[in-house]
């Protein structure tokens, strides 16, 4: 069983999602029912299986663990394992996923669809993350579009048909030059590989030499060009400004359920690929467009939290939120340091978590009220006292405030992007205070002030199951907050690997750039 | 002459079942033996579908190199006598409740198949045109099968006008070459035709070659007839079209390619390239704004031959490996896409516009999920088998050095996916109020179309050994 804990981890959600498809008839009130307690069975047992995985897993080695390999057609392999940082966004899936689940109770339209649809999108986020196989990751990384894509589609709000295209084509456009890159790779390394065998992408160096394109000079050659066919894949995926336009239609369409999975996970894969493939495998192509993307993220972190302040739907300045958050990431992951990529790592956890909570809260009081109108609520205090104290948590969190752990990703890459470009450190530092700003005026604007709004007299607060589903968010965003080791130390040498492997990288093409020019 | 004859015994057999089913039609039963004559040709196909995989595995000339019998010609006749029993007995029930079960059908279907089973035998011009005009005269009858309807008769007479030109371009092309090689042997052309120094006259005959042989693919800019006669022909007919005769028709091409230009790769592959490239990018373009399912599919699988010419393009072995794979599931995916089509009914009446799937998934969950499987995977959307031919006809590019082309593709892909979610937003997020589909029993052809949701999902874990098959028949037609 050891051999295969990973993959059971992957594949316990595709299963109950079959057994749902195949099993489970009629959708009376009972089958509906059923439905749920299934998914939630299955995911809560994943979350087991992955726990028995995480402490079966040594953080001290850096190489990947818990290997599972098969052949496959033509050729390809089926080979999944994980390392330091990957391992931490499968623990993220798999703890969000039972309460996405719980979260959706309250649906009650096509239940067993639903259920079906999270299920197997549990298993395609798993899947990415745990895939060491180009083609297997790229599979997992492109099919994850056709459950959100339904998701959205089928249980969302009024302008969901527009809002599901725009989601599905912007990706899938991103993602196929990203395969042709792939394919190149391929050609160029002769495996598949991705870390872990003999001959593996990780290990090989592509070509870096300079060369023309239409008369225009290539810096980095074949890395660059393949580097940003990547970038175009992830940075959709991440989103980053300036293709970040579909989230917010996405977010504010989707079902609080899918919101949560699209802020807390989906988002990750972006990063998560700058991670696993920009960033080592193309590090002189990094190390040329790097300070392009610093700036594109200190726009970001500014212009959307500008963007934020001036939204009159809670859904859509959340969404404004996540992108500035995003962009504290890849600025963190471009500083290629270790704080940078500490900070960077721990940011995309921390956020999983509080923005998973924000747009929980937001459910709450839409399932209530059925409007994401700011100016529809206002002082729910008065009405909604534990729902008045989980929202501030969480917009605290949000803003970065010392102790939670927005604080320790922010702060992190900050001091992280200060040593690499003092300048994009500076104009970033000014979106923490924009963040605060729209934060705080959302929570003042909905929560505070008297209850004056007829509409809200009835309103009534939290019930036993919504504050469950809270309480493991509120405990691990202040326990990382006062104890961010916790992911730090787990993350530690996997990080600095990489941070070591990418300056010899780059050291060894500037080098060879150099002898090159003296040869002249 | 026996051993010859031995060669062609598949073809003999069907020829001469077509025949008998003929004389009986004419002189006996008329169309009460239209069913039972249907059903006989489907078995026979079966028959000699297995006969033929499982017949010598070497490569045999006969009639003096007229006829090739190679893993290659195996391989293309295997997918064409397996979809063309696909197809014939997915018309049964169509045909009989709409009073078009007439004998003449299995019969012409079962002479084109002989037609199709000759092209990509062929190794030698002559025999080439021979089994090109069997197919296509066969083929012309059967679109105006519906012959009270005016639209049915416009796509006979528009197939047949155009393919008449395009068949002159081929024999013109054909002449050239006679012309300048002094042969119409494959295997003496293609010690006339080397690379870099091929005389202007046969690369002339080359050009006009490829241009006829790309109006049989229908790749852009020979692509015209398609849509007109997917629409207008009985549906049954268009899924015909839209299967064994674009195999034959593409294995001849790579036929003709490797076997008389095999050394002349970089006189063509730009060609080939152009072509595929424009049916890429037309086929995804084009079918945004089409309202009617069967125009829809016809414009999909212009873009899908694009895709298939890719493979060729690549003038390697490994390219016509991925081209044969893609066609194999390309087939599968069509059998299934029209099984419900012809599942498509309103009070009893075929309908083909695609607003009419309003919300299918409320009233038919199973078979909107079948049909959802299958337009991610027409689509290339990972993790469906589509994506896979995709994969394999983009890496033998790469390998080739057509950079451009892949790019380009990947662009066609994803504005190709537009249309084909259209369908999928048209099931699961349509109005809800309009009126749906009626509710009928699937029967055989609902077992078809949720065979080949299968083969997409499974597919991804095993292909059969198709791609094996596909390899070794590679191998056959380029050394």
């Amino acid at each position: 069983m050891a051999d295969n804990l990973l993959s059971l981890v992957t594949f316990i959600p595709a299963v109950a999602a079959l057994i749902l498809a195949a099993l489970l008839r009629g959708d009376d009130e009972a089958a509906q029912r059923n439905a749920k307690y299934l998914a939630l069975f299955a995911t809560t047992m994943t979350f087991v299986a992955s726990v028995v995985m995480f402490f079966q897993f040594d953080s001290s080695n850096t190489g990947f663990q818990l290997v599972d390999e098969a052949e496959w057609i033509m050729g390809l392999k089926y080979r999944v394992g994980v390392d330091g940082i990957s391992i931490l966004f499968v623990m993220l899936t798999t703890f969000m996923m039972p309460l996405v689940i719980a979260a959706s109770w309250d649906v009650k339209t096509r239940v067993k669809e639903y259920m079906i649809a999270f299920l197997i999108l549990e298993t395609l986020m798993i899947g990415v993350f745990v895939s060491l196989d180009l083609i297997l990751f790229y599979l997992f990384f492109e099919a994850s579009l056709i459950p959100m894509f339904l998701i959205i589609g089928i249980w969302g709000g009024a302008n969901r048909i527009y809002a599901s295209f725009k989601f599905f084509l912007y990706t899938f456009f991103g993602s196929v030059l990203m395969l042709v890159a792939m394919v190149a790779m391929y050609m160029d390394a002769g495996t598949t590989c991705i870390g872990g065998c003999a001959n593996s992408l990780l290990t090989h160096t592509f070509a870096a030499g300079d060369f023309e394109v239409l008369g225009l000079q290539v810096v980095g050659g074949m890395q660059t060009l393949m580097f940003i066919a990547f970038f175009a894949s992830f940075a959709v995926k991440m989103p980053m400004w300036p293709v970040h336009t579909w989230l917010p239609d996405a977010h504010v369409q989707a079902p609080t359920a899918g919101s949560v999975v699209l802020a807390a996970i989906l988002l990750k894969m972006g990063g998560y690929g700058f991670l696993r493939f920009s960033l080592p495998m193309f590090p002189v192509g990094a190390e040329v467009v790097g300070p392009l993307i610093l700036w594109m993220s200190a726009i970001a972190i500014v212009y959307t939290s500008l963007v934020a302040l001036v939204q009159d739907d809670m859904k859509k300045l959340i969404a404004y939120s996540s992108v500035a958050h995003m962009g504290f990431v890849t600025m963190g992951i471009f500083s290629t340091n270790q704080q940078g990529l500490d900070g960077a790592i721990f940011q995309m956890i921390s956020h999983g978590f509080i923005s998973g909570a924000l747009f929980l809260a937001v459910g709450v009081i839409y399932d209530r009220m059925h409007t994401r109108e700011i100016d529809a609520y206002g002082g729910l205090v008065n009405r909604m006292p534990i729902y008045a104290m989980l929202f501030m948590l969480f917009t605290m969190a949000n803003v970065g405030l010392p102790g939670t752990s927005g604080f320790v990703g922010e702060f992190l890459t900050l001091v992280a992007v200060f040593q690499v470009n003092t300048w994009v450190a500076a104009v970033a530092t000014t979106g923490v205070i924009f963040s605060a700003a729209y934060a705080l005026w959302l929570y003042r604007r909905v929560v505070m002030g008297d209850l004056i709004k007829e509409s809200l007299k009835a309103i009534t607060d939290m019930n036993s199951r919504e504050k469950w589903i809270f309480a493991p968010l509120v405990v691990m965003t202040l326990l990382l907050g006062v104890y961010p080791a916790l992911i730090l130390d787990l993350i530690g040498p996997s990080v600095a690997a990489l941070v070591e492997n990418y300056d010899t990288a780059v050291a060894a093409a500037e080098a060879a750039m150099q002898t090159a020019q003296a040869s002249n | 002459m026996y051993d010859d004859i031995m060669q062609i015994l598949p073809e003999v057999i069907l020829a001469g079942f077509a025949i008998a089913g003929l004389m009986a039609g004419a002189y006996g039963g008329k169309d009460a033996i239209a069913r039972p004559l249907l059903w006989g040709t489907a078995v026979v196909m079966l028959v000699l579908s297995v006969l033929v995989a499982t017949s010598s595995s070497t490569s045999v000339e006969a009639f003096g190199g007229m006829f090739m019998n190679d893993g290659f010609a195996r391989f293309a006749k295997v997918v064409i006598l397996v979809s063309a029993a696909c197809v014939l007995i997915m018309s049964e029930g169509y045909m009989k409740t709409r009073g078009l079960l007439r004998f003449e059908y299995p019969i012409l279907v079962a002479l084109s198949v002989v037609g199709m089973m000759m092209m990509v035998s062929a190794g030698d011009l002559m025999a080439l045109y021979m089994g090109l005009e069997l197919q296509s005269l066969a083929l012309y009858v059967v679109a105006s099968l519906r012959r009270d309807s005016a639209k049915s008769t416009e796509a006979g007479l528009k197939y047949f006008v155009l393919g008449a030109l395009s068949s002159g371009l081929l024999l013109y092309g054909a002449s050239l070459v006679y012309g300048y090689a002094g042969t119409t042997l494959f295997s003496g052309i293609i010690t006339t035709a080397q690379a870099g120094e091929m005389s202007l006259g046969l690369l002339f005959g080359i050009v006009f070659l490829i241009s006829g042989m790309a109006f049989k693919v229908s790749a852009v800019p020979f692509h015209m007839w398609t849509p007109d006669v997917y629409e207008g022909s009985p549906t049954p007919v268009t899924a015909f079209f839209a299967t064994a005769p674009k195999v034959a028709a593409m294995a001849l091409f790579a036929r003709v390619l490797h076997d008389a230009f095999g050394n002349a790769v970089g006189d063509w592959q730009q060609i080939v390239a152009l072509l595929s490239v424009l049916s890429m990018f037309l086929g995804a373009i084009a079918a945004i704004g089409q309202t009617n399912i069967k125009r829809l599919m016809a414009f999909s699988s212009i873009a899908h031959m694009g895709y298939a010419l890719m493979g060729l393009a690549a003038g390697t072995a490994f390219g016509v490996q991925a081209m044969l794979v893609y066609m194999a599931i390309y087939v599968t995916m069509n059998i299934g896409v029209f099984s419900f089509i012809l599942l498509m009914e309103k009070d009893g009446q075929p309908v083909t516009e695609i607003s009419s799937l309003n919300m299918y998934s409320k009233t038919n969950p199973g078979r909107a999920l079948t049909l959802l499987v299958l337009m991610f995977s027409l689509a290339g959307v990972p993790p469906f088998l589509g994506f896979f031919g995709k994969l394999f006809v983009w890496q033998a590019a790469l390998d080739a050095g057509l950079t451009w082309l892949v790019v380009a593709s990947a662009v066609a892909s994803a504005i190709g996916a537009y249309y084909y979610l259209r369908i999928v937003f048209f099931m699961y997020f349509g109005d809800e109020t309009a009126e749906g589909l009626d509710r009928n029993r699937g029967g055989i052809l609902g077992g078809f179309l949720a065979a080949s949701a299968i083969v997409m999902v499974v597919g991804i874990v095993t292909m059969f050994g198709v791609e094996g098959a596909a390899g070794l028949a590679a191998a056959t037609l380029v050394n």
